[in-house]
């Protein structure tokens, strides 16, 4: 195994190790996306009724929001969990070891890869209970998990990003919201055809959530439709590596201040 | 500090002003309400459509009313936030050793929060009015509405005030707010109640808060509906939780 590996290996044990042993960091993250999705798919089912809309399982239209919901707490995770590195000194100790910084980034991300495929399990074995038919069997479901955990690592570094930027558990956490409104202005209710609020579709159509969003639920609801999943792959894996390019970037700064 | 309004007043100007020095404090109350108002009102306006929804000043409105009671209600349970942070930092067992009337403490706490309740009020009002909201109801009407949704913030405040003094640490942060969030989510939040099927219509039927809700979109569409089951409902949840609250603020004081 060369160094980086190891490297890598030994922050994400960490990493998840330190998330497992915290149930106040990983139960909510697990059930709060369960909760809403029982709920509002309910409370929604009405919408099925609509001219044009494209099945009659609100369930599973709506399914893919708990991998997104569950994606931006694991962004919250991982930020949270290396704002404290950093506050208690830990980033700075590890500095005077051979560890290279991309190990570090990798292996944080690690983290949230692990959560993301605990939840990205949960939230498919729930909805599979619940009745909901994936249209594109069992390859699609594991489409969906693979996606749901690219998402995940996509946020996780952006967690990680700001982390590095403002140095504080409560400046991640006040990111939230801001993350959470792109979960909102996207497809995640209705299908962008159907919005008819001329602002908010033209948001939602610019916005890259409401490609991932669509990309599982086109294997829901759709079977294979390869323009939603290249679209959707395509804006995850930019979020991965646009998140990782600047938390890279970030660390370089902040260990050559400390 | 003479009185129990001497001891509210004072209180509830400590509380204001913590809350405007620390914008990470008060922007988030301020932004759910209006991110909620955007994704429902903007994002599922189609919903009028569906077949036997009737509201005939629009969804912008039925969703307005929603969103306001919810705003009201983690107006306050965000209020009592504040409280567990003054346990945990020791504050509050200062302030329970300095003032005569500890029924102040209280209402202290619950003038703070519907102070800041009324900020965020105003602004979700005024994006709601520039989002072109049709407003049916009159004057008395919209007194019905903001009544309703001031009482619900007490609420808040008080269930929320209850738990802080019994665990008095801001880890009581979800029991504070989970409760709320699934009470008013089990509510007709996105279509009428008669529009409800499975599961969720037998809860929403139960639902307390559905009436407050059913009320108050009767009020915004000038054609008032369960007022006196909504306002006896509201009244009803004030005098338990403010017992709720008092018993928690003796229990915390005879915890030291």
């Amino acid at each position: 195994m060369s160094d980086l590996a190891r490297q890598v290996g030994l922050i994400a044990h960490r990493s998840l190790v330190r998330t497992a042993r915290q149930p106040g960091a990983w139960i909510p993250p697990l059930l709060f996306p369960l909760m809403l999705m029982a709920v509002n798919s309910n409370g929604l089912r009405a919408a099925t009724h609509l001219p044009g809309f494209p099945t009659t399982s609100f369930l599973g239209f709506f399914l893919p929001f708990s991998f997104m919901q569950g994606a931006l707490f694991a962004s919250g995770i991982a930020g949270v969990d290396l704002a404290r590195d950093i506050d208690t000194g830990f980033l700075n100790r590890l500095a005077l070891t051979p560890v290279r910084g991309s190990a570090l980034l990798l292996g944080q991300v690690g983290g949230a890869l692990g959560l993301g495929t605990v939840q990205g399990l949960c939230y498919l074995g729930v909805a599979l209970a619940a009745g909901v038919h994936i249209d594109a069997g069992a390859g699609g479901a594991l489409l969906i998990l693979l996606l749901a955990v690219t998402v995940a690592a996509g946020f996780g570094a952006l967690g990680l990003w700001l982390a590095l930027r403002t140095g504080s558990g409560e400046g991640v956490q006040s990111q939230f919201p801001l993350l959470f409104f792109l979960l909102i202005i996207s497809s995640m209710n209705l299908p962008r055809n159907l919005i008819e609020v001329s602002w908010f579709r033209d948001l939602a159509t610019i916005n890259p959530v409401s490609y991932m969003i669509e990309a599982m639920r086109s294997l829901v609801i759709q079977g294979w439709n390869a323009q939603a999943l290249a679209l959707g792959f395509g804006f995850a894996l930019a979020l991965l590596i646009v998140s990782m390019a600047l938390s890279s970037r970030q660390l370089r700064y902040r260990m050559t201040r400390t | 500090m003479r009185s129990r309004f001497e001891v509210a007043i004072a209180l509830a100007y400590r509380q204001n002003t913590v809350l405007f020095k620390n914008p990470s404090l008060f922007l988030p109350p301020m932004l759910f309400p209006l991110m909620n108002f955007v994704a429902f009102a903007g994002g599922l306006s189609r919903l009028r459509h569906v077949p036997g929804f009737e509201f005939k000043s629009g969804y912008t409105a039925f969703q307005f009313v929603f969103v306001l009671l919810q705003s009201a209600a983690f107006g306050g349970v965000f209020a009592g936030f504040g409280i567990a942070r003054d346990f945990e930092r020791g504050f509050a067992k200062r302030l329970l050793v300095s003032a005569p009337h500890r029924g102040g403490i209280i209402m202290g706490y619950a003038l703070a929060a519907l102070v800041r309740w009324v900020m965020i009020a105003v602004v979700l009002t005024i994006v709601a009015l520039i989002a072109h909201m049709r407003v049916g109801g009159d004057g008395v009407d919209l007194f019905g509405l903001f009544a309703l949704a001031i009482i619900f913030n007490q609420v808040g405040l008080l269930w929320a005030a209850g738990i802080a003094t019994r665990i008095r640490s801001v880890q009581a942060g979800p029991l504070m707010q989970t409760p709320v969030f699934m009470a008013l989510f089990l509510a007709p939040v996105y279509v009428p109640l008669s529009l409800l099927s499975g599961w969720i219509a037998a809860v929403a039927r139960l639902n307390p808060l559905t009436f407050l809700i059913e009320s108050g979109r009767g009020f915004i569409d000038g054609n008032p509906t369960q007022v006196v089951a909504a306002f006896s409902i509201a009244g009803c949840m004030l005098v338990v939780f403010a017992i709720w609250a008092r018993t928690g603020l003796a229990r915390a004081e005879r915890a030291g």
